[in-house]
């Protein structure tokens, strides 16, 4: 009984950072739309600097000092990005704003590598608070209970931040119309100045107040930013009450799902998410969310069937791969398979959230799974490759069909989340199931068929595949299916009004997204030669996201060409220097900020076809 | 007499559709001006691009011997140019009051200013909500919200975007009542509206417009016994 209630004691602890962390991210996304993935960089930023300086300055008020002065520079740091970079990039697609967070924070992980070393930390106790008391006869670190009160004070500060002052009223309202507020004469950029600094001073100080408590390293960010984000859904995008007890229940879920359930205690809250999710679609006390306001006269640029100079393009392209073989060695080969491989899985991808407008966090689920298929086939049916690659994918279609089923009944920021917890779900089991699956050692042995094994011949395969499915992917966005899922996705309640059973049209498209991804994973696996957890891993799932917003979300060939440029971009930067980290991520960044609409729809923009000619000459 | 707001071939596009086309628009100080016409006109557009919350939008927009087309939403409306839009966009999570709050902005020269008390008297019924929740009011409340909020920000001119439709006959008329009373303070209007009955009412000249162009202007009266024009854009 007194071991259960210290462990109570250290969940609400811990839950007082998590809160700070997720009520920061809450408040951001609420009034600015930014998913902001640099939020656990920050926290990460906050701990760094709160070490340094609580070692240089010396009695309680030096550390105490040193942790608020920590959470204050790295918010300055926050608003000068959000001056710098986010305000040129509100009006782009909300993704693209995901994107470029997500670029900071790999430059950032990159730097404080370079600042602070790859060693961990240990930061200094706090004076005066480095004992413990007694607690039924149990020692609890006295510092923790300050940890369990500073939860409800910041609660408290920002209950009275948002009613009791007109610039809390401004951000709640703005949460809620913020085109609304700037025709009431309200400045909006300087709003989102001042909210994204707020919710960055939270993340800093969650981060800072961990240092006598846990090691400072420099994975701390990817971390706490799922916690993060599965609480913000857990308790409703945008509202901090929620946060407050969402943080409560993932930190003793934390707390007590290691003595209960010690195998799944790592995904015992994207099961919850899930459970919440299935019962109450926008967390625990979210609204439904309003639809985006954008200004008026922001078109979406319909997919266009392609025009003759498009076609010549894709059959120059087509050229290209077919003759590479012919002067390319073998690496370029691998790296060319690989690169067709990810613009099948960014296709694929595209499907989903391009086309049928369902973001997805965890699209590696079914590459994965899809690879694990294969792998799983030749360990225990010693199935040859041929007909492995047609069964396969279904192990990609079986997960499909039942992650989708739940996911399609959400929509927005809760659907991606909870493909998200099905791909951490995936995984732990993947993990954990070392008889089967191996484990962290994952499956090896996969080779391809004789006649495919060598690398000139493994490619031409790969090609043909993937050729073959790319243009199966372009059919069904301009079949008659494809239209009604883009219907789907522009509008659900005109999309009802005319009969149509969008669940079961989204529920399709999600399987079929699956599944195509699925084959992706089965040539990988067999391109590699092996399977590992990786393949079904949060990486790899931004690395497709990264590929289809770079490529452009709004074109068919965006995806593919995002693949491509992504691909063959890190290859190069990864095996030239050890700041890949830096310069992918400001690549990132400069490409989001120079191409607001990717790659190609920026290439649309500029020589795009004539009918946009002569809509822009009638002006 | 120099003329309180001034527009000159205003251009709105929506992507590729081009929705006004070369709009004038003139009000003077102190008058009330009906911009009529039938649903889908471009009345609200046209309102939308004069505070700059269309995207692309071209066009000359003189509000007090300044050029306004130029500026963003935010500095428009302080310069004294209030937007009450077509769908009210209560705050409803907000109470009456703290809608108000976010409403509100410094008192401007030469303009007389308004204070909470002043439109809980030009509004009885929000003075006894104060603390009601914008979602849990009746529509002729929250339409009442939604000029008030406005009215916090001391304009010199409003826009009001269609603010009889979907009303009762009793509070159509506490809206035209309120509305002179405004116009009594000092204010100049712009309202739009589908039909004549209610701009009838408070109006001293009338523009017509009809698939974003303007196609009759002159004083309400002569609208008002030009059966031939009322016929042919503001009949059913």
């Amino acid at each position: 009984m007194d071991f259960l209630f210290i462990q109570f004691l250290n969940g609400l602890s811990s839950a007082s950072s998590l809160f700070l962390v997720a009520s920061g991210l809450s408040i951001i996304f609420g009034v600015t739309h930014i998913t902001n993935f640099a939020h656990g960089a920050f926290y990460m930023l906050g701990a760094y600097v709160a070490y340094t300086l609580t070692e240089a300055w010396m009695g309680a008020i030096g550390f105490w000092g040193g942790i608020i002065v920590a959470a204050g520079t790295v918010a300055l740091f926050g608003a000068l990005i959000e001056i710098i970079l986010l305000r040129r990039i509100y009006r782009s697609p909300e993704l693209f704003q995901l994107l470029a967070t997500f670029g900071i924070t790999l430059i950032i992980e990159d730097l404080v590598i370079q600042v602070w070393g790859a060693e961990d930390l240990l930061g200094r106790r706090a004076p005066g608070l480095d004992g413990a008391i007694d607690i039924f006869g149990q020692a609890f670190p006295t510092y923790e209970l300050v940890l369990i009160a500073l939860g409800p004070i910041c609660l408290c500060a920002l209950w009275l931040l948002f009613n009791r002052t007109r610039w809390g009223v401004l951000v709640r309202a703005a949460t809620q119309d913020r085109m609304m507020v700037s025709a009431l004469g309200v400045n909006q950029a300087w709003l989102f100045t001042g909210v994204f600094t707020l919710g960055v001073f939270l993340a800093a100080l969650g981060g800072a107040v961990q240092i006598p408590r846990d090691a400072v390293h420099n994975a701390m960010d990817l971390q706490i930013i799922v916690e993060a984000f599965v609480i913000v859904v857990i308790g409703g995008f945008g509202n901090v009450l929620g946060a407050f007890l969402a943080s409560f229940i993932i930190a003793e879920l934390n707390s007590f799902g290691i003595l209960l359930f010690p195998k799944i205690s790592m995904i015992l809250m994207f099961i919850v998410m899930a459970l919440v999710l299935v019962v109450r679609p926008y967390g625990l006390l979210g609204k439904a969310e309003t639809h985006a306001r954008t200004a008026l006269g922001n078109v979406v640029r319909p997919l266009a069937p392609l025009t003759r100079k498009a076609k010549n393009w894709v059959l120059a392209a087509l050229l290209v791969f077919l003759i590479l073989p012919i002067f390319a060695d073998d690496f370029v080969l691998n790296v060319g398979s690989e690169i067709l491989i990810f613009a099948l899985f960014a296709a694929s991808l595209h499907l989903m959230m391009g086309v049928g407008g369902m973001v997805s966090f965890g699209h590696a689920a079914y590459f994965g799974l899809g690879a694990y298929g294969v792998a799983l086939l030749v360990k225990f049916l010693n199935m040859p490759m041929e007909a492995a690659i047609v069964i396969a994918p279904l192990l990609a279609i079986a997960g499909a069909i039942i992650f989708g089923w739940f996911c399609v009944r959400l929509s927005g920021v809760y659907l991606a989340m909870l493909t998200l917890a099905f791909a951490q779900i995936s995984w732990s089991i993947i993990f954990q199931w070392d008889d089967v699956t191996g484990g962290d050692n994952g499956l090896l042995g996969i080779w391809p068929s004789e006649w495919a094994s060598n690398q000139q011949a493994f490619y031409y395969m790969t090609l043909v595949i993937v050729i073959a499915a790319l243009y199966a992917i372009r059919r069904i966005i301009f079949s008659p299916f494809g239209y009604t899922l883009r219907g789907c996705r522009d509008s659900l309640l005109r999309a009802d009004a005319i009969g149509i059973d969008r669940l079961r049209i989204q529920w399709f498209g999600f399987v079929l997204a699956g599944s195509f991804s699925g084959l992706a994973g089965v040539l990988y696996a067999y391109l590699k030669g092996s399977v590992f957890p990786d393949y079904i891993s949060i990486p790899l799932s931004v690395d497709g996201l990264v590929m289809v917003l770079l490529g452009g979300i709004q074109t068919v060939a965006g995806p593919i060409i995002g693949a491509g440029v992504f691909k063959a971009l890190s290859t190069i930067i990864i095996s030239h220097t050890e700041f890949w980290k830096i310069i992918l991520g400001a690549f990132i960044v400069i490409l989001v900020v120079a191409f607001p609409q990717g790659i190609v729809g920026f290439f649309l923009e500029r020589f795009g076809s004539k009918e946009e000619d002569i809509a822009e000459e009638k002006q | 007499m120099k003329s309180k707001l001034d527009v000159h071939g205003l251009n709105s596009y929506y992507g590729g559709a081009h929705i006004l086309n070369n709009v004038h628009l003139k009000a003077n100080a102190s008058e009330v001006v009906a911009l009529l016409g039938r649903n889908g006109a471009g009345k609200s557009t046209t309102f939308a691009s004069l505070v700059g919350l269309v995207e692309r939008c071209k066009g000359s927009i003189i509000f007090d011997d300044q050029e306004i087309s130029d500026k963003p939403t935010h500095e428009i409306i302080r310069l004294g140019l209030g937007y009450v839009p077509e769908d009210r966009r209560i705050f409803t999570d907000l109470t009456v009051e703290e809608n108000l709050l976010v409403g509100k902005q410094d008192e401007r020269d030469g303009v007389r200013g308004w204070t909470e008390e002043m439109l809980f008297t030009l509004f009885p019924n929000l003075a006894e909500m104060r603390h009601r929740p914008g979602g849990q009011m009746s529509g002729g409340e929250q339409q009442m919200l939604t000029i008030a909020r406005t009215l916090m920000g001391n304009p010199s001119m409003v826009l009001l975007d269609e603010p009889s439709e979907g009303l009762s006959p009793k509070i159509v008329e506490e809206m035209a009542n309120a509305i002179l009373e405004m116009k009594k303070h000092g204010l100049s209007i712009i309202i739009s509206e589908q039909n004549l009955h209610f701009a009838r009412l408070i109006s001293d000249r009338a523009y017509i417009i009809e698939k974003g162009e303007i196609r009759y202007e002159g004083t309400m009266a002569d609208l008002d016994k030009n059966d031939e024009i009322k016929n042919a854009y503001l009949a059913v």
